[in-house]
């Protein structure tokens, strides 16, 4: 038994059920990021004193992993693009890309962070702490997901472009859509906790 | 079988897109740059939340209307994302307006 | 795989169809990805959480008809660390009170509502094949089941379950035992079902539906289903980040929720303290709000389908019912502080928070007008389902009311956490959804089962649900005018100014004991009905929606022989001039 429109579009709405599915996912991730920057809103503005990004957080570091991000968020999109330009040995190139400016990030986000536990600094330490280390964990655990994803795209849920590769491309297109939500996070969250 | 017809016969549209990224790319590596040199400024708290939220909209903006493809999406995704910002509005901002040193209202 | 240019309605299986892979016994009930499947496993296991979170209620109200006396035998094999001696400790009363509202509210109602109606109904009343993301759909419920577990797990930790109330507010949670810390990663659990079954049912609505079937022509039931969807969809996020921050402030030491300077036991907590209590009631309510209609919707929908139904006549008003949920479902995320007015949040926003609460009673009102004016001039079949679905109007309409003056800051401020709010939200979700959900059943149990369940016990039923659901709660109100605080585990015999309206509690005890009796012969003609109730027709009560009008029952996998069409819309009963009493949606 088929479901129907899920690699053709339905004609009156224009989408395919996974491009309508993953939409409204990232509506409720954005509810969920909302609740925690609705947090930091209450949270800070109740503080009688709050630092300044720059004083206790690595405004370098975090900078580079804005680049990183966005430059990923970019191979992604050119991923997609190879794809519908049915080569598929560039869209192998421009994942794997995706994966490694991702694993970058992580790797950055480490040091960023066992930095911070060898001051002493935690997340129990104050409340620009905690929610630094809870948006940004969570964050985290959202670009780890997105990664995932991606690896298996690009390793063994690659065979799909052989037998229905419409569908591949639709699958690509939607897990670059998460992706690019993660980076839109982050471009949201840099400045919050380390520019101000 | 494979429907490779359709997979690239967009072919033109596509360099016209990827052209797009190039450009947004660059746009955003310089607004990356461009708030955190206003950041070392040291601004006023009002002044550079303010100036920090705008530079971060258009970057945000510019990702999903390019890379997300929103400029050109579907009328029911504006609708399922419309009503999303509005609660999302209604999350930021009704909370700290219950505080007494929430925005305005006591 | 099917031609990406095809615009038709694609032909959906019959005995035609190629795969006919023979499943496994595991893959064809247990990790089902058939929404008629999922649905009776959400539903059953829904049903069978309601029973257990009666069950703590009616523990409870053993202590509060008579605080400090022994239970007999079920005290004391309750062992001596929750009822010494048979009697009822007060960390123990705690447990269960915040379980109980858990248990009913996550596990209970909304996994039988939403997930079990929902599933099993909307594809079919859509005209589907199945849900948009079937193996989706099958995750959903096992994260549900896996959040049920969790949760009854908590009991058995030390310290016990979760015991600071359903809502859990800090920063009497975040001290609390370990139990709290359990409930916390059910809900996680419990949250990410919804929000995955959310996602489903709103790509399915759209993308699904039968070719004809514009959403104008959308049975009730499936716009009610509709906007609940989207509640939980945007409402639950906030409190599963809330979730996160209490699990750090618990786990990590973190202060979220915890002010500077508390003070437990004598002793002042070394946490940094800058917390604030008011975010988690913020993020909480964010989501409670939009879930109390996410509770009552589905109830709407099932009891908008069932009057049409037994009325023989179309729904009174159905576009304005549309409207009214749509707008409903908007505003429901705009009034949550009018759980907060004790909060000291100023003149301002709690003007503000009681109008947009004001506002949301009237789209309330007129689909209840609707609903009554629909049985004027009807032809009225007085079958167990229609019996509970004509209950649910005054029941609800008592509920609602009486939610007015909560709803308006002063009139709240006497009433606040008495047992006029624990009335008032019962008669709502009590002898309103609850009935609505009996009267689902009865009318949907020949669709699953190609049988009736027996009237005789249906009436049974209905009759002695329908006094004690009284009997138990509309003293309440009295209590609580006259001040009795809730969640106090002797009920308020500690207070001299209760003594006067303190024997209430014995008859809401009383009635409570005598509704579980009632239940017995629910559950039995459930299960008896299924083997010797008697043989329904496919469309059993004569109904002109899709899932009545075009699939066999029970369906088949893959719903219909043929893909149906919508012709009309859905409650063209008593046409003049057609040749029988309805003429069916899908019919040609």
């Amino acid at each position: 038994m088929e479901i129907p429109y899920t690699v053709e579009i339905r004609r009156d709405t224009g989408l395919t059920n996974g491009k309508i599915g993953i939409w409204l996912f990232l509506a409720s991730e954005v509810m969920l990021f909302g609740a925690l920057f609705a947090s930091y809103i209450l949270i800070r503005t109740g503080a009688p004193v709050w630092p300044r990004g720059d004083t206790i957080l690595n405004v370098p570091l975090a900078t580079f992993n804005t680049i990183v991000l966005i430059s990923s968020s970019v191979t992604m999109v050119m991923a997609w693009a190879s794809l519908k330009r049915n080569r598929f040995g560039t869209f192998r190139m421009y994942m794997g890309a995706t994966i490694l400016l991702g694993a970058t990030f992580l790797v950055v986000k480490y040091f960023e962070y066992s930095h911070k536990f060898e001051l002493g600094l935690f997340p129990s330490t104050s409340n620009f702490l905690a929610l630094y280390f809870t948006l940004t964990g969570l964050h985290m655990l959202h670009v780890i997901g997105g990664m995932a994803v991606n690896a298996y795209f690009w390793g063994p849920g690659a065979k799909l472009w052989k037998t229905n590769p419409e569908w591949f491309t639709n699958r690509v297109e939607h897990s670059g859509l998460f992706w690019h939500f993660v980076d839109l996070v982050w471009i949201f969250l840099f400045p919050t906790l380390y520019l101000l | 079988m494979t429907s490779e017809h359709a997979v690239d016969h967009h072919d033109v549209d596509i360099d016209k897109h990827v052209r797009i990224y190039v450009t947004v790319f660059v746009a955003l590596m310089a607004l990356t740059i461009i708030t955190v040199a206003i950041s070392r400024l040291h601004l006023p708290v009002h002044i550079a939340v303010s100036i920090a939220l705008l530079v971060a909209l258009i970057k945000g903006s510019l990702v999903a209307c390019y890379f997300m493809h929103l400029i050109s999406e579907k009328k029911l995704i504006y609708a399922v994302l419309g009503l999303t910002a509005a609660f999302f509005a209604a999350l930021l901002a009704l909370p700290a307006l219950t505080t007494s040193n929430g925005f305005w209202i006591h | 795989m099917s031609d990406p240019a095809a615009v038709a309605p694609p032909k959906t299986h019959g005995a035609h169809e190629a795969h006919h892979e023979e499943l496994g016994f595991w893959r064809k009930y247990v990790f089902s990805t058939d929404h008629k499947v999922i649905g009776i496993q959400y539903a059953v296991t829904g049903l069978l959480f309601l029973l257990f979170g009666f069950s703590l209620m009616m523990l409870m109200r053993w202590n509060l008809a008579y605080p400090g006396a022994a239970l007999p035998l079920l005290g004391k094999i309750l062992g001596d660390s929750r009822m010494p001696g048979g009697t009822m400790l007060p960390e123990f009363y705690n447990e269960l009170g915040a379980m109980h509202g858990t248990i009913m509210v996550f596990m209970g109602v909304v996994p039988l509502a939403v997930g079990g109606f929902g599933n099993f109904v909307l594809p079919l009343q859509i005209g589907a094949p199945d849900m948009a993301f079937p193996r989706l759909n099958m995750l959903s419920y096992w994260s549900f089941f896996l959040g049920g577990v969790t949760m009854l797990v908590s009991f058995f930790v030390p310290g016990g379950s979760a015991q600071s109330g359903w809502t859990s507010y800090a920063p009497l949670a975040v001290i609390a035992s370990t139990g709290q810390t359990v409930w916390l990663f059910g809900m996680v659990f419990l949250i990410t079902s919804s929000l995955l079954g959310a996602i489903n049912f709103i790509a399915t609505t759209i993308q699904l539906r039968a070719k004809g079937l514009t959403f104008m022509r959308f049975p009730f039931f499936v716009w009610a289903q509709f906007v609940t969807a989207f509640l939980l969809l945007l409402a639950f996020p906030p409190l599963e980040a809330a979730a996160f921050m209490q699990l750090m402030d618990r786990l990590a030491g973190t202060s979220f929720f915890l002010p500077s300077g508390l003070v437990v036991s004598g002793q002042v907590l070394t946490n940094a303290g800058g917390g604030n209590p008011l975010l988690w009631q913020h993020l909480f309510w964010f989501l409670a709000h939009p879930e109390v209609y996410v509770l009552i919707l589905p109830a709407m929908g099932i009891v908008a389908e069932i009057i049409a139904n037994n009325t023989r006549k179309p729904l009174w008003g159905y576009r304005s019912m549309v409207y009214s949920l749509i707008f409903l479902g908007f505003m429901s995320f705009i009034v949550w502080a009018h759980h907060m007015f004790m909060t000291g949040m100023g003149t301002a926003m709690a003007a503000f928070f009681q109008t947009t609460t004001m506002i949301i009673s009237i789209p309330s009102v007129v689909i209840l007008t609707a609903l009554i004016i629909s049985l004027w001039g009807g032809s009225i079949r007085f079958n167990t389902p229609m019996l509970f679905a004509c209950g649910f109007l005054p029941m609800f309409g008592i509920g609602g009311l009486t939610g007015l003056p909560l709803g308006l800051n002063v009139t709240d401020i006497p009433l606040h956490d008495t047992y006029y709010v624990i009335a008032h939200f019962h008669y709502v979700v009590a002898p309103g959804t609850i009935f609505a959900l009996f009267a689902g059943i009865y009318y949907w149990y020949p669709k699953a089962t190609g049988r009736k369940m027996s009237e005789t016990l249906g009436k049974i039923h209905f009759a002695g649900s329908f006094v004690c659901m009284n009997v138990v709660f509309m003293p309440m109100f009295i209590m609580g005018l006259a001040g009795v605080s809730r969640r106090l585990y002797d009920g308020g015999a500690g207070y001299a100014f209760a003594q006067p309206v303190l024997h209430w509690n014995i008859v809401s005890s009383w009635g409570a004991w005598a509704l579980g009796l009632f239940q017995l012969p629910f559950i039995f003609n459930f299960f008896w009905s299924i083997w010797k109730g008697e043989k329904a027709e496919d469309n059993a009560w004569q109904a002109t929606t899709i899932e009545w009008a075009a699939a066999p029952s029970p369906p088949p996998h893959g719903n219909f022989h043929v893909a149906p069409e919508a012709y009309r819309g859905p409650y063209e009963y008593s046409v003049p001039g057609a040749a029988r009493d309805f003429v069916p949606q899908c019919e040609a």
